[in-house]
C-alpha cells in the first residue's frame, strides 16, 4: 500500500519538492546577504537616530521580493488542498479504479489511512520546510516593515512560522472530505478552494483575535501614532487621526486605535478623523509659523492639550504562542476531517 | 451443496431510487455462473455488494459465508473485476502487477508473469495505451493471480468487440479449468454468457426469474407449437413461461420435468437465448398487466 502510495504519488511530490528546493536555494543565496546589510545599517542608524528612515529604505527595497516569498508561503496549502487533496479520490471515482483497488485484498480503510498519512506529511512537511525558511530569510525585513505588514499582521502571520504546516493538514483533508462528497475533480477543486478561502479570511477576522485577550492601553501622542493631521488655510477646524501603532510596542497588531479627547471621551475610532480645537492662525498648529520641523510642534501642542490614543493590540512577543495556538486549532480542524473521511469512505462510497 | 451468494431480501438505495429491492438469491458452489438480464435489473448493484462496495440498505448477503468486504481476509477470498475493466491508466503492466503482489497475500507471481507473457502484453508500456480488450485482460489477470475463492465480473466484455469478447472469456475458461474456483459472470448478452457458463440466473427488476444449470434448463424447457388452444387447458405439469397466439396457432413456451407425448404438439428445443428472453418477456407482460391498473 505504500508503495502504490508512492507509486501514485511521487510525480506531482517531485514536482513540488523541486519547486521548494528552488525557492530553498534563492532564499539561502540571498538570506545572508540580506542580514548583513540590516546589521550594517542598524549599526549605522543608531549613532545618529535615523532608523526609522534606514527601514523605510530597506523595506522598500525588498517590498517585492517580501510579498511574493509570503504569497508562495500563504499559497502553498491552498495548492495542496487543490491538487493533492481533491482529486485524491475523486481522480480514482473517475476512471473507475476505486473498484480495482478496494478489490484487493486491502480494506479502504487502510487505504484511505496510508494514502491520508503519507500525503499528509508529505504536505505538512512542505510547509512547515517553506514557512520555515521564509521567517528566517525574513526576519530583518519583518524587523523594518511598516505596520501593515509587520510580523503580526493578518497577511504576513500566516506566512511565518508553523502555522503553515497546520494550513496545509487541513486544506488537505479538507481536499479529500470534499472530493468524497463531490465526486468530480473539477468541482471538488472548487469546492475546496472556496471553502479554504472562507476559513483563511474569517480566522484573522473573527478568530484570532480572541485567542488571547487584547490588551488596552492608553498612550501620549507622538512620532509612532501620529495618523494624519489636516490643516486648511483659510481656518476652520485641525483634523486629526492616529495610526495603527504603539508606542514603545512596536510590530503589535492593533486592532483599535481610538482618539480620546482630554475628558477620556472617545471622538474618534481607527482611521477616522475628530476636530481639535487648536488656533490655526496663531501658534504651533498655524501654516505659517510651521518651522522646518513641519506640523511636529503641532502635535506636541495637541498633546499637551491632553489628547491621548486608546489602543487595543496584541504585542508582538505573543507571535509564537498564537503560532501554537493557531496551529491546534487547524490541526483538529484537520482531525475531525480525518475523521469524517472514514466515517464516509465506510458507509456512503461506492 | 453450498452456496457461494446467499441474499435474503436484499435491497439497496440510492436516495429515493431503488436500485436493487427485495432481492432473495442463492447460488450455488461449483459453478461458472451467468448473471443475465435487462439494463437496469441491478445486477451490478447485487455483485457490487457481493464484492463488499456497497453496504445493503436492507436484508442480508453473505459471500462464502462471510460478510462481504468488511475484512482482509474476506476481500481475499473475492476477485472483483468491475465493469468496463478500470485500470490506472498513469501505471504499466509490471506496475500492475506489483500493485498485485503488494496488496494480496495470495498472489500467484508466476500466473501473473506467465499470462501476461501469452497475451503478449509488454510490461514496459502504460496501461493507458493499452486496447481495451488488452485492458480488460490485464484486469482479468489481476483477479486470476489474486487466487480468489469466487471471481466476480460484472459485464466484463461489454465494451469489447467480438474478437476481444471471445478471446476474454476464452482466457477466463481455461483459467477456469486450470484452477478450482467459483465464477459469476454476469452481462446482458445472453450469447456472451452461452460460451462459459454452466448455470444461469435470469434477474429481472431484482427478481430472480429463473435459476438452473443450464443443461437442465435446456432439457426441462420445450416450445410447443399447434392448433389455436388456452393456456389453461395445457396439463398441470407443464408450467407455461410464455404463450403467443395467431388466428389458429399457438406457441408457449413451457418448463416440464416430463416428455411431452402430446401428438398436436410440435415440440422443438429451446436454445438458451430463447429461454432467457422468454423468461425477460414473461415479466414485462406482467408489469403490462399490472400498468393499467396503478394508472387508475
Amino acid at each position: 500500500m505504500i508503495w502504490l502510495t508512492w507509486r501514485q504519488f511521487r510525480g506531482s511530490a517531485m514536482m513540488t519538492a523541486a519547486v521548494l528546493v528552488i525557492l530553498a536555494v534563492v532564499l539561502a543565496l540571498t538570506g545572508p546577504d540580506i542580514a548583513s546589510r540590516y546589521s550594517t545599517g542598524i549599526a549605522g542608524c543608531t549613532l545618529d537616530d535615523t532608523c526609522d528612515r534606514f527601514f523605510d529604505r530597506f523595506f522598500d527595497e525588498y517590498q517585492l521580493p517580501f510579498v511574493a516569498v509570503s504569497f508562495v508561503v500563504l499559497a502553498l496549502p491552498a495548492l495542496i488542498g487543490l491538487f493533492w487533496g481533491a482529486p485524491l479520490i475523486t481522480r480514482e471515482l473517475e476512471a473507475g479504479t476505486h473498484l480495482l483497488v478496494w478489490n484487493q485484498s486491502v480494506t479502504r480503510g487502510r487505504w484511505l489511512a496510508v494514502k491520508l498519512g503519507l500525503i499528509g506529511l508529505a504536505a505538512m512537511a512542505a510547509a512547515a520546510a517553506s514557512g520555515l525558511a521564509v521567517t528566517w530569510w525574513s526576519g530583518p525585513l519583518d524587523k523594518s516593515a511598516v505596520p501593515d505588514l509587520a510580523l503580526m499582521a493578518p497577511l504576513v502571520f500566516g506566512a511565518r512560522g508553523i502555522a503553515p504546516m497546520g494550513y496545509a493538514a487541513f486544506a488537505f483533508v479538507l481536499g479529500v472530505t470534499v472530493g468524497m462528497l463531490v465526486h468530480r475533480t473539477l468541482p471538488a477543486m472548487a469546492l475546496t478552494l472556496a471553502v479554504f478561502a472562507a476559513v483563511q479570511f474569517a480566522m484573522p477576522l473573527l478568530v484570532r483575535p480572541h485567542l488571547m485577550p487584547p490588551v488596552t492601553g492608553i498612550f501620549e501622542l507622538n512620532q509612532e501614532n501620529m495618523g494624519g493631521i489636516h490643516v486648511e488655510e483659510q481656518g476652520g477646524p485641525v483634523q486629526i487621526s492616529t495610526r495603527p501603532a504603539v508606542p514603545g510596542h512596536a510590530g503589535s497588531w492593533v486592532l483599535l486605535s481610538d482618539l480620546l479627547d482630554p475628558s477620556g471621551r472617545r471622538v474618534a475610532g481607527s482611521g477616522e478623523e475628530a476636530p481639535v480645537p487648536v488656533s490655526v492662525t496663531s501658534g504651533p498648529c498655524s501654516p505659517r509659523e510651521a518651522g522646518p520641523q513641519g506640523l511636529d510642534a503641532c502635535w506636541v501642542e495637541i498633546n499637551r492639550l491632553g489628547y491621548r490614543q486608546q489602543a487595543t493590540y496584541h504585542p508582538l512577543d505573543r507571535f509564537w504562542p498564537f503560532q501554537w495556538i493557531e496551529t491546534g486549532i487547524y490541526a483538529l480542524l484537520a482531525l475531525g476531517l480525518t475523521w469524517s473521511s472514514f466515517w464516509w469512505i465506510r458507509r456512503r462510497l461506492s | 451443496m453450498t452456496s457461494v451468494l446467499q441474499a435474503q431480501a436484499l435491497g439497496k438505495r440510492y436516495g429515493k431510487r431503488w436500485a436493487l429491492r427485495e432481492c432473495t438469491i442463492d447460488i450455488p458452489a461449483g459453478h461458472v455462473v451467468g448473471l443475465v438480464g435487462p439494463n437496469g435489473a441491478g445486477k451490478t448493484t447485487l455483485l457490487k455488494l457481493a464484492g463488499g462496495q456497497l453496504e445493503p440498505t436492507a436484508g442480508d448477503i453473505t459471500v462464502l459465508g462471510g460478510r462481504p468486504g468488511g475484512t482482509p481476509a474476506q476481500l481475499a477470498r473475492v476477485g472483483f473485476v468491475a465493469q468496463d475493466t478500470p485500470v490506472y491508466a498513469g501505471l504499466t503492466v509490471a506496475d500492475h502487477l506489483r500493485l498485485g503482489a503488494r496488496l494480496n497475500p495470495r498472489w500467484d507471481d508466476g500466473m501473473a508473469r506467465e499470462r501476461i507473457a501469452q497475451l503478449g502484453l509488454v510490461p514496459t508500456h502504460r496501461a493507458g495505451k493499452l486496447s481495451g480488450g488488452q485492458r480488460a485482460q490485464l484486469a482479468l489477470t489481476l483477479g486470476l493471480a489474486k487466487r480468489p475463492e469466487l471471481l466476480i465480473l460484472d459485464e466484463p466484455v461489454a465494451s469489447l468487440d467480438p474478437l476481444a469478447r471471445r478471446e476474454f472469456l476464452q482466457g477466463l475458461t481455461e483459467a477456469t479449468v486450470a484452477h478450482d474456483f467459483n465464477v459469476v459472470l454476469s452481462s446482458h448478452l445472453v450469447s456472451d454468457l452461452e460460451r462459459v457458463c454452466d448455470f444461469m440466473i435470469v434477474l429481472v427488476d431484482s427478481r430472480v426469474q429463473m435459476a438452473g444449470e443450464v443443461d437442465r434448463l435446456l432439457a426441462t424447457h420445450h416450445r410447443l407449437t399447434g392448433p389455436r388452444r388456452d393456456p389453461d387447458r395445457l396439463p398441470a405439469d407443464q408450467h407455461v413461461i410464455s404463450a403467443h397466439h395467431t388466428d389458429r396457432q399457438s406457441t408457449f413456451v413451457v418448463r416440464a420435468d416430463a416428455p411431452i407425448h402430446d401428438p398436436a404438439w410440435t415440440v422443438t428445443r429451446l436454445s438458451l437465448e430463447d429461454l432467457v428472453l422468454a423468461y425477460m418477456d414473461r415479466q414485462t407482460a406482467e408489469n403490462r398487466r399490472v400498468a393499467p391498473e396503478a394508472q387508475r
